[in-house]
């Protein structure tokens, strides 16, 4: 019964704190003398090397995440709060026997001899190079919390089976159990068969609550919209696994579908291979591409929607920005949990067709 | 173009803690969870096959009972006709018996009755005839018991002779 209280709150949070949250952003923004929206939604659309929470009295108060680099000289770390907030290049910090600069968001190694960073007519660093950057940012850290709460909440429902002695879900196994049944009855069942799906159920479920708490995480503002699932490096790393995962299991079956397809003539089959060829990559790259359009357009509908106060620089369209935020928002939750519903069924759905017996 | 273009670091990370969250899931997680889930719908399974099959068995001990309860009826039937059977069998016989009986006495007593009577008539005609005699006697004495009288007689019996 707590957990069940305790997910009720956290569901009215999702609910009331897009608004709260957003608003002390705005007015954060709205001490700038030109506001600019295209920047802000980027700014809180992409990733960052700072947890950059509320600006108050024009200072940022941002919790500062390391800095891992790995230069000519070896691995270089330093925490982000050495840039002192500075995201235009001004700020250098020296480690390591590099220099170093911060930006847009962009790490950057001074070349030999440089004091300063110089630009071209296109705003691009002329004298520096970018290093591989690995540092824990803030979408990184935000996977770190999902991943420590997913494994919260899933071992503590592991534990209630085990405690009970007739296998009873009560409290969270309660909440956690029908919708790991779903994953395993509606995703994986039909889509790969009875006789297979169950090798493929850990990699599921994993991915289908993994790509889910995340965009539930991207909701909440005022962990300053952490937009982890709608960034293309998270969802094109979920679609390599998958894409692996189906090359990797493929069956004969599978390949003789895709270089020389059963059941059609010759000149066909000729045709139909660079085809499926190319089918192979695009099955992935759809997924990469779905699920990271549809949260960054989401993120992007509501702070558009929040910026037209500040564009129109009145507080008489904040009712219309508020209402149709929060119906974005609301459409939003849903979208959270139907992403996460399509990557896993059409991840199944690509294992089901590598590990389909030729039937005649 | 940042948007679209996945960051090293990120898709470094993301595989990295995405393994060991897949492994540890998989381990503490799925595994007993979807190992009880089963567990109980087996056991779901095989209770309602069990009661399933109870019910055959009722079915069965019910159709048999009901058989029981027929064949007893029908024995109890076969025997209550059988016992009215012999008892009308008894009656009649005794009435048929007890009929015989009685015309055989009958018989015997009309015999009986029939040789007494014939017996008494007889007896009552050699009495009356000894009755007769003798009063034939007491009045032939009565009347020959003087001179006067027998004379009478004989004048009388030779009156009738000259008559005839």
């Amino acid at each position: 019964m707590r957990i069940g209280t305790l997910s009720a709150v956290f569901l009215g949070l999702l609910l009331v704190f897009p608004l709260a949250g957003f608003a002390k952003d705005e007015e954060a923004e709205k001490s700038d003398k030109k506001f600019d929206p295209n920047a802000m939604i980027m700014h809180h659309v992409k990733d960052a090397h700072e947890f950059h929470i509320i600006d108050i009295n024009d200072k940022p108060v941002s919790i500062p995440l390391p800095i891992i680099l790995w230069t000519d000289n070896g691995l270089t770390t330093f925490m982000s709060s050495e840039f002192h907030h500075d995201d235009n290049g001004e700020v250098i910090v020296e480690k390591n026997g590099g220099k170093f600069v911060k930006f847009h968001e962009k790490i950057y190694q001074l070349n030999e001899g440089s004091t300063t960073v110089e630009f071209d007519e296109k705003h691009h660093p002329v004298n520096a190079s970018k290093p591989l950057d690995i540092s824990v940012t803030r979408n990184v850290f935000m996977m770190w919390v999902s991943v420590l709460v997913l494994i919260l909440i899933f071992t503590t429902a592991a534990r209630v089976y085990r405690r009970s002695e007739d296998n009873v879900p009560t409290g969270i196994a309660g909440f956690v159990e029908p919708l790991v049944v779903f994953v395993r009855d509606e995703i994986a069942k039909p889509m790969i068969g009875e006789h297979k799906y169950k090798r493929y159920m850990p990699y599921l479920l994993t991915i289908f609550f993994f790509i889910w708490i995340n965009n539930i995480f991207g909701l909440i503002p005022i962990l300053n919209g952490a937009n982890l699932s709608g960034n293309i490096a998270f969802t094109c790393t979920l679609a390599v696994f998958t894409f692996l995962i189906t090359t990797f299991s493929g069956n004969k079956n599978y390949w003789k579908h895709i270089f020389w397809m059963p059941g059609v003539p010759v000149p066909m089959k000729i045709f139909l291979m660079p085809i499926e060829l190319i089918g192979i990559f695009t099955k992935p790259i759809s997924l990469m591409i779905r699920l990271f359009a549809n949260i960054t357009a989401g993120h992007i509908i509501i702070l558009a929607l929040m910026s037209l106060i500040f564009i129109f620089e009145t507080v008489a369209v904040a009712p219309i920005s508020v209402l149709f935020s929060l119906f974005i928002t609301v459409i939003e939750i849903v979208v959270t949990a139907i992403q996460a519903y399509i990557f896993t069924i059409l991840s199944a759905l690509y294992f089901g067709m590598a590990t389909e017996e030729e039937h005649h | 173009m940042d948007l679209v273009n996945p960051g090293f670091g990120l898709v470094f990370w993301t595989a990295i803690t995405f393994l060991i969250l897949l492994g540890i899931l998989r381990k503490f997680a799925w595994k007993p969870i979807l190992g009880a889930v089963s567990e109980r719908e087996e056991s779901i399974k095989t209770a309602l096959q069990s009661a399933e099959d109870a019910k055959k068995e009722m079915q069965n001990l019910q159709a048999d009972n009901e058989r029981i309860l027929k064949e007893a009826r029908a024995e109890r039937d076969a025997m209550l006709k059988e016992a009215r059977e012999l008892k009308e069998g008894i009656i009649s016989e005794a009435k048929e018996q007890a009929k015989s009986e009685g015309d055989k006495m009958i018989k015997q007593a009309q015999a009986t009755i029939e040789s007494e009577k014939k017996a008494a008539v007889a007896d009552i005609k050699a009495q009356v005839a000894n009755l007769s005699i003798d009063i034939a006697e007491k009045v032939i004495k009565e009347e020959l018991s003087d001179k006067k009288k027998q004379e009478k007689l004989v004048q009388d019996m030779l009156g009738d002779i000259e008559l005839n």
